[in-house]
């Protein structure tokens, strides 16, 4: 009997429904990339201003003398910032290749042969490097203000600041939102998972010098808009209260941002599709 | 065969920008193993797509195993399993990985989808080089694969599209046994897309002709080929034009190539004695006579408006 007659059978089993894609997606991605342990040493390093900040808490809190050291929201705030760091890396690490190694080796029309939608493959793939930028934004903070609570012993100082919990939870999902969705749209926009890394690296540094260059020499603020990482700074200072460096008020910065992302969104419906249709 | 088609296509058509890659394309594939020929750009792939969702057809109603692909395409998706014709894989994985992936993603729980896509990679003679990085496969053995994730979540339906590119003839050879496995052994249709005319010919029992982006010919092989022996090449000497209009006027059609080969269709109530006989009485003598078969290249040649 040839090895083929031994190997197949009809499957009687369970199945489930259809909808579930965008998880088997993601958690299949994010798999792949915990299997690497540079990725993972990243992961790892991201969170070592945590324990900075951690340490911080803990001397305010039991040493009289260093008092100066207790958090405010701005803590948190600047906190979130210096994780821009991280949350660059990781995302041109774990992203950059999210659609564009799937273009390259035409893996979008296995994927779309399956019972799942476009935005099943979208909602996946966005996912699965949201969940790694989460685990490096909200995550840490939230950890903090939990230690914060544990090392004062009471609930004074989130009783205190009502917005810093909303601030946090939205700061980090914004900043998340816009890293992720910026990223898996450049990598469809091409096979290359390098050539992805390098237009959100230009976009991200790029975008940034040159709206700083023309705000300096021009002088009007607008041109902050440029740069959807500045705009966001905008975004989130005015969450954790901080207007006083806004250039650009926070609804036009707002509205921004929101355009920004429809435009995302847009290309990759339309970059999205098993086959390619040249007309 | 079931009575139900388990694919129709009611006036279906599919452009791509201005151009028609399907035009009006009404036709049923009943279940078993149905060839889908055409030549380069007749529209094969364009209609595996377009049954398949992936693809909006312009007009046209198209079902699938008794789904309306439109209203239903995720039901479809469900019931079928497709082997594109280019090289497809999701980098980075091995093979055990990648097609119990595929079974998760069809809707299998994690763990059977993992028992299967054992069981489904042993079958397409994958068994040995599991757990290699698919990117690290030869041509042939990514042809399996492509095979293996079609069937792990165990379909109704299989599209396959040129099965057989750029497989050594050994590798065809299995690749095409195992097809016709799968259509008569373990009872799954399958749609097989090619313009290899052998390959439909060994495993597919009915075909669909497609040319310019509609249907040239259709139906079982055998009845396109008509019955073996109706049709004779003949090799004669003597006055042939004079012996070709003496065989047209006793009814029986004839086509000389000049060079002395003449192949003569004799209707079913005529016997083939009368080639002799007529033969004989206008002094030509005949040489050479055999029963020509008429191949699937026949079909196919009529079908696109060439002469056999």
């Amino acid at each position: 009997m040839p090895i083929h007659d031994q190997g197949y059978r009809h499957y009687t089993g369970e199945r489930t429904l259809h909808g579930r894609g965008w998880w088997v997606i993601a958690r299949a991605g994010m798999l792949d990339r915990l299997r690497e342990r540079r990725f993972l040493g990243l992961l790892l390093f991201a969170w070592s201003l945590f324990v900075v900040r951690a340490v911080q808490l803990y001397i305010g809190e039991t040493i009289a003398r260093a008092a100066f050291f207790a958090p405010s929201e701005r803590t948190f705030q600047l906190f979130l910032d210096q994780q821009r760091l991280f949350v660059f890396f990781i995302t041109i690490y774990a992203g950059a290749g999210l659609i564009a190694s799937d273009r390259q080796s035409h893996a979008l029309q296995i994927y779309l042969s399956k019972p799942i939608t476009r935005n099943d493959y979208i909602a996946g793939k966005l996912l699965t490097l949201a969940i790694f930028l989460l685990a490096v934004t909200w995550l840490p903070a939230m950890l903090l203000l939990l230690l914060q609570v544990l090392f004062s012993g009471s609930l004074e100082f989130v009783a205190g600041h009502p917005r810093l919990v909303p601030a946090i939870t939205l700061a980090s999902a914004l900043q998340v939102a816009l890293a992720a969705v910026l990223m898996v749209t450049l990598s469809s926009l091409s096979r290359s998972r390098r050539f992805a890394a390098m237009l959100y690296a230009g976009l991200v540094i790029f975008a940034a010098a040159i709206a700083r260059l023309l705000q300096a020499s021009t002088g009007s603020p607008a041109w902050v808009l440029l740069s959807p990482e500045s705009t966001l700074l905008v975004v989130n200072d005015a969450m954790f209260g901080d207007l006083s460096d806004s250039t650009v008020p926070v609804a036009v910065a707002m509205v921004a941002l929101t355009a920004v992302l429809i435009a995302c969104i847009a290309i990759l419906e339309r970059r999205v599709r098993a086959v390619d249709v040249v007309a | 065969m079931n009575a139900q088609p388990a694919v129709s296509l009611d006036r279906v058509t599919v452009r791509y920008g201005r151009h028609e890659a399907l035009r009006d394309v009404s036709v049923e594939f009943p279940s078993g193993a149905i060839g889908l020929l055409g030549p380069n750009g007749a529209g094969k792939s364009t209609l595996i797509k377009a049954l398949l969702g992936l693809l909006p057809p312009a007009s046209g109603r198209m079902r699938v195993l008794g789904h309306d692909v439109s209203e239903s395409p995720l039901a479809v998706r469900a019931r079928v399993g497709y082997m594109p014709e280019s090289d497809a894989h999701i980098p980075g994985m091995t093979a055990v990985s990648f097609v119990a992936y595929c079974g998760e993603l069809a809707g299998l729980p994690r763990a059977s989808a993992m028992q299967r896509a054992h069981e489904v990679l042993f079958y397409v003679g994958l068994g040995e080089a599991r757990y290699r990085n698919i990117e690290t496969y030869s041509t042939g053995m990514k042809q399996r694969i492509k095979l293996a994730q079609a069937l792990v979540h165990d379909p109704d339906l299989l599209f396959l599209d040129e099965p057989t590119n750029g497989m050594d003839p050994k590798g065809r050879d299995e690749m095409l046994a195992l097809v016709r496995d799968i259509a008569t052994t373990k009872a799954i249709s399958l749609i097989l897309s090619s313009h290899l005319l052998p390959d439909v010919e060994y495993a597919c029992s009915h075909v669909v002709v497609l040319h310019k982006g509609a249907v040239a010919t259709q139906g079982p092989i055998t009845a396109l080929k008509g019955s073996a022996g109706r049709v004779f090449e003949l090799r004669v000497k003597g006055d042939e034009a004079r012996f070709a209009d003496a065989l047209q006027a006793e009814g029986l059609e004839c086509h000389a190539d000049g060079g002395g080969l003449m192949r003569v269709f004799v209707p079913e109530d005529r016997r083939p004695q009368l080639l002799f006989q007529v033969a004989a009485r206008h002094g030509v003598q005949v040489r050479h006579l055999r029963p020509s078969v008429p191949s699937l290249e026949d079909v196919f040649a009529r079908a696109l408006g060439e002469e056999p």
